[in-house]
């Protein structure tokens, strides 16, 4: 993969999105003035309360929806000529994995599509399962698999065609405190591994914080990017890292980004203490 | 999650697995067995007359009497009537199949055909037998085969459709996301998500169409089918081979269905219905 640390990826320039209301009287708007940049190598959290839109401007980066106005690029070139080029992968909350193929099939589903020939999938479905330490499982069929190892093949898929750009939504969310965990520093080791650029839909403010170099904090009704909280925390991080004071600090700074007052400042290290591990 | 509990759902080895066959029938088998020796002997204590319920003796003996021959011929009715609920499975799971893709592609056609198929599937089977035996001719097996189609059309276009159509929502925009083609999602997702639809029906249309073809020959048809066994049989008192007939029906009907099965676990052995262990 080319390194492209500092070229902008994802460019959404003044976005709105309104969707018609049930029965169709009114307009409600699901997005307002949505300025958002980001740039080769970075991992973006979407958080939010529920609403506010941060699924729907993942799928707007994704070209999966229409702006109502505005304009999302990504590389340089519209969402839509960025997905026709399959120039993305994406991994939703359930792994949508296809049960009638193996884990491996599973895998070389986008390979197929773009028509790479029999032999070269197959190295890349095996590099790919290996990347997400699933190599002893090709020829598992997902029902097979845990949750978070099927999580963990979805990632593979998403990785297949080593995309610059990997839109996460709320892939976690459906899983265990210990297991998300634990895929949270796999997705850290995998993002290390490949450069990939991520942007990650969340509602967990310590896995925002732990993944991030950025959260981006979300309002809702309408759907607004109140707060962008640069997460300064030293890479690489590990299990440790949730247990040092900036880690704690940052946690409360987007909380109460969340709450709408602001940057944290002035809050008791006692209290941070407290807050760090509830989600 | 471990390697060893994943491996958990392949199959153990064949003697294990015969035993635990047997294991799974064996309380089938026995409340069976213990049924038949209860009715042998309440018929015979009570003195229960035969057109009531002949013993499972006399049933038996009926059926040795008339296998392929005696007055009744058995076995070669049996066939008769198979073939023609054979017959109306096919053209009803084929047109029910191509009904279904259409509505499940087309607007247009779900809108159009939807009604019309709910309103003919609302008609009493037994109102339109002697329609169906008078148009296509009651000598001709067509009429019959005919009839078990109409039942079994609806149940195979309702569940085809719903197959194509009910995928996840995040499968059709991972799909989406590849850039697929209209044609790449169909043949890659919809039509492998039809699969375990498709032999839900299957299985359900291999009684309806028995059902069917039967009910067709009660109004009349070739005599050496097992409908008019039953019939015939029934009016003339001899209950012994009318149950004998009911026996041979009841059989032909599970093997259409345990053949219907053994074509799904071939074609799709990943399907939850057919795993066999849970992993942990």
């Amino acid at each position: 993969m080319e390194d492209q640390s500092g070229e902008t990826v994802v460019h959404v320039d003044g976005v709105t999105k309104t969707f018609a209301t049930r029965g169709g009287e009114g307009r409600t708007s699901a997005l307002e003035g949505i300025d958002l940049v980001i740039r080769g190598g970075e991992f973006v959290s979407l958080i939010g309360p529920s609403g506010c839109g941060k699924s729907t401007l993942l799928r707007l980066i994704g070209d999966l929806t229409a702006p109502s106005s505005g304009s999302v690029s990504v590389n340089r070139k519209t969402s839509h000529e960025a997905r026709l080029g399959r120039e993305y992968g994406i991994v939703f909350q359930a792994p949508v994995l296809f049960d009638w193929r193996t884990v491996e099939d599973n895998v070389k589903l986008p390979l197929e599509l773009t028509g790479m020939d029999r032999d070269q999938r197959q190295g890349r479905a095996r590099d790919l399962l290996e990347l997400v330490e699933l190599g002893d499982f090709m020829r598992h069929y997902p029902y097979q698999l845990s949750g978070g190892m099927q999580q963990r093949v979805a990632i593979a898929r998403a990785l297949a065609l080593q995309p610059a750009l990997l839109l996460m939504d709320e892939p976690f969310g459906a899983l265990d405190e210990m297991t998300r965990e634990r895929m949270n520093s796999e997705v850290l080791r995998i993002w290390q591994q490949t450069g990939t650029t991520i942007v990650f839909v969340t509602h967990s403010i310590p896995e925002a914080v732990f993944l991030s170099t950025r959260v981006a904090v979300m309002s809702a009704r309408p759907g607004r990017i109140t707060h962008l909280v640069d997460v300064d925390l030293p890479q690489p991080r590990n299990e440790l890292t949730r247990e040092e004071p900036r880690y704690f600090e940052l946690v409360t700074e987007v909380r109460e980004a969340l709450r709408g007052r602001g940057s944290g400042a002035g809050a008791s290290a006692e209290r941070l203490a407290a807050e760090g591990g509830v989600g | 999650m471990t390697a060893s509990s994943a491996d958990a759902g392949l199959a153990p080895g064949l003697p294990r697995r015969i035993g635990a066959r047997l294991g799974y029938y064996l309380p089938a088998l026995i409340v069976l067995i213990v049924g038949l020796v209860l009715w042998e002997a309440l018929t015979r204590a009570m003195n229960v007359r035969a057109f009531i319920l002949p013993p499972p003796t006399a049933i038996g003996s009926a059926l040795a009497e008339n296998w392929s021959g005696g007055q009744w011929s058995l076995a070669p009715s049996v066939f008769a009537t198979l073939q023609e609920a054979i017959g109306g499975l096919v053209i009803g799971t084929v047109t029910g199949s191509i009904v279904g893709f259409a509505v499940a592609r087309w607007g247009t056609a779900r809108d159009s055909v939807l009604p019309i198929a709910i309103a003919a599937n609302a008609i009493p089977i037994i109102a339109i037998a002697p329609i169906f035996n008078n148009w296509f001719g009651v000598l001709n097996p067509l009429s019959k085969m005919m009839i078990a189609a109409l039942l079994v059309f609806f149940p195979v276009m309702i569940n085809v459709t719903r197959g194509l159509s009910q995928v996840h929502p995040s499968a059709l925009e991972l799909m989406r996301s590849y850039a697929a083609s209209e044609m790449t999602i169909f043949t890659k997702l919809r039509l492998p998500n039809a699969l375990p639809y498709f032999f839900t029906a299957l299985k359900i249309a291999t009684t309806l169409a028995l059902i069917g073809a039967v009910v067709g020959e009660y109004f009349g048809g070739a005599t050496q089918v097992i409908g008019r066994v039953v019939v015939q049989s029934a009016s003339g008192l001899r209950f012994d081979v009318t149950w004998a007939a009911i026996l041979l029906m009841s059989i032909a009907g599970i093997t259409m269905y345990l053949a219907v099965v053994a074509l799904e676990r071939a074609l799709i052995p990943w399907h939850p219905s057919l795993r066999g262990e849970e992993p942990s």
